[in-house]
């Protein structure tokens, strides 16, 4: 039984939020308090996970049968996908309609028949309706439910759930706008360049991080760090802010595509090395087998690399010819876990798996680009340790979160916190 | 196969990379070779992909140059626990060896955690010189989490 108690405290009070009012009202600017404060780590769970917001929760190709299913989390809530009799995807809330606990104790599976709860024996069908009540009628008339239980009243809460390209998500409201329309035309048209056919998973790796879940998606946001951060990036002209390219900001804010266009760079090909930077190591870092690198254009517009995000916690990554999801998962303020999917198509070739393999050494926790971003966030947690009543200063490319023809801008981290303060209520 | 030579060809395996030798880590390998960081799961699930995936030496060499020169991590050094090697079969002089490990992974401030528990599932056969190394070394974590990175090989 669901009684909300959503009763309106002062820090529910529009503008307020459980640490004073936002600090400036400027997307440029926001305050470090945001990567720590408890109480407002619960609002989010609350306003923007369980809010009007689309969350990923599996792949298509992780449920392709009746009755298989997966589990995942949409915030804190924990959730089952599961794959019904007509071929429809079905999400619930992993929690049974009698005690809580939860209905589906592993990472996923098939179910035949109904899923059981393992506490009492309740039973729930593939669409999360609670069917099955253990003694429902008691023992020789004594004992059981009273006589005008209503099952139909009690079931784990359904999240409306949705498919695009492969892709499965669910939200819990109905004020939810329709996924095209939620992530918007421009955005959508780059998904839908990487996801153009049917998947092959290759691969599944979690890596727990040190830091606030928001300070991941701002990294994979922040267009500007990657080519000063990843030294790959720049020394093998994987993505220099020199390149050709730009960053794509829904109208929203939220969901973002940033890419970088393999062409040479004409005059700008020097400004690494004219600023001493860090990680132009061209001409005193060479690979003994550059095979890693060997990439065939796949997608037939010359973007080698392109990182797009659909807020709140989903990303898709094209790196050459690594593909990757990421979805991220709070575990608290200060720690979170990304889940990693590496995969390809389904009609792969040999070859092709081959240089998928090899170019996922690029990503990941071990990745030769990507290892970076797991302390990166760690050390801004660290660092705004005392610096709950400062503010960052996220001004790049202006103040504004529009779309723009070039990376070195933070455009689309602005564009992030203005969804992220719609929905908070900021 | 010679189980104290497989036994010493672990131990030199675990000491180059604990005392932070790095360099001396491909050379424990042949060329071509398969060097591959997985999960059990990933394993069962027939997904071939890897954390780290390494099929020459020379992918070796780079892990550990890109270790050296370019990647960005706080300090940090493992502490190898290997097990006794089992040897499951032979083919060609090519012995089929499964060898359990626990990794400790001991930051630069001394904080130490367990980091991965596994088995490595080898292919060992003798050098030109009639050396024991690694056609292939699959390390198989039992767990699937990878706390914060991963920057030294397993
Ligand atoms: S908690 Fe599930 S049946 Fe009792
Ligand atoms: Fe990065």
């Amino acid at each position: 039984m669901d009684i909300r108690h959503d009763v309106i405290g002062h820090e529910d009070l529009p503008g307020q939020t459980p640490h004073g009012p936002w600090p400036e009202d400027s997307l440029a600017r926001v305050p470090y308090w945001v990567y720590r404060d408890e109480a407002n780590y619960q609002r989010e769970m609350r306003r923007l996970f369980e809010g009007a917001t689309w969350n990923f929760v599996c792949l298509e190709a992780d449920i392709p049968d009746k009755g298989d299913y997966r589990t995942n989390q949409v915030g804190a809530m924990p959730v089952i996908v599961v794959r019904d009799a007509d071929g429809a995807i079905n999400c619930f809330e992993n929690r049974c309609a009698h005690r809580g606990a939860l209905i589906a104790f592993d990472d996923g599976g098939n179910v035949k028949g109904n899923f059981k709860c393992v506490y009492h024996a309740w039973g729930y069908d593939l669409c999360g309706n609670l069917k099955g009540i253990a003694f429902e009628k008691g023992i020789n008339g004594l004992g059981g439910m009273p006589p005008g239980f209503d099952r139909a009243r009690f079931s784990p809460r359904k999240l409306r759930t949705t498919t695009l390209c492969g892709l499965v998500f669910a939200t819990l409201s109905d004020d939810t706008p329709p996924i095209e329309d939620f992530i918007g035309a421009e955005v959508l048209g780059r998904l839908k360049r990487v996801l153009n056919r049917p998947i092959r998973v290759m691969g599944r790796f979690v890596q727990p991080l040190p830091n606030n879940w928001k300070l991941y998606v701002e990294n994979v946001k922040d267009t500007y760090h990657a080519s000063l951060l990843h030294t790959f990036l720049t020394t093998f002209r994987i993505s220099r802010l020199t390149q050709g390219g730009g960053v794509l900001v829904s109208e929203d804010g939220g969901n973002h595509s940033s890419y970088t266009i393999g062409v040479a760079e004409g005059a700008n090909a020097g400004a690494y090395k004219a600023q001493e930077i860090r990680t132009d190591q061209d001409g005193r870092f060479a690979l003994a087998d550059p095979s890693v690198l060997d990439s065939v254009e796949e997608f037939g517009d010359q973007i080698q690399l392109q990182i797009l995000s659909v807020f709140p916690g989903f990303i898709l990554q094209q790196i050459h010819n690594c593909l990757a999801v990421r979805h991220v998962v709070p575990r608290g303020v200060d720690r979170m876990d990304l889940v990693w999917t590496y995969f390809g198509f389904t009609d792969d070739s040999p070859e092709m798996n081959r240089r998928r393999l090899k170019q996922q050494n690029l990503v990941g926790p071990a990745g030769f680009i990507s290892m970076e971003d797991g302390c990166v966030g760690g050390f801004v947690q660290r660092g705004t340790a005392a610096a709950g009543e400062h503010v960052s200063v996220i001004e790049m490319g202006g103040a504004t979160a529009e779309s723009q023809a070039t990376r070195a801008t933070e455009a689309s981290v602005r564009g992030f916190w203005k969804a992220y303060r719609r929905h908070m209520g900021y | 196969m010679d189980l104290a030579r497989l036994v010493e060809l672990n131990a030199t395996y675990a000491r180059v990379i604990d005392t932070d030798q790095l360099e001396e880590w491909p050379k424990l390998f042949l060329d071509p070779c398969l060097y591959k960081l997985t999960t059990a799961e990933n394993v069962a699930k027939g997904h071939e992909a890897g954390l780290i995936y390494a099929d020459t030496r020379g992918m070796l060499e780079d892990r550990v140059s890109s270790l050296r020169k370019v990647n960005i991590y706080e300090g940090q050094r493992y502490r190898h626990v290997v097990g006794l090697p089992v040897v499951l079969g032979e083919t060609n002089g090519t012995a089929d060896v499964e060898t359990p490990f626990l990794l400790v992974r001991v930051m630069r401030d001394g904080t130490t955690d367990l980091f991965a528990t596994g088995v490595y599932r080898d292919k060992v056969k003798p050098d030109a010189s009639g050396a024991l190394r690694f056609a292939e070394r699959v390390v198989v974590c039992d767990g699937r989490r990878f706390d914060t990175l991963v920057a030294i090989p397993f």
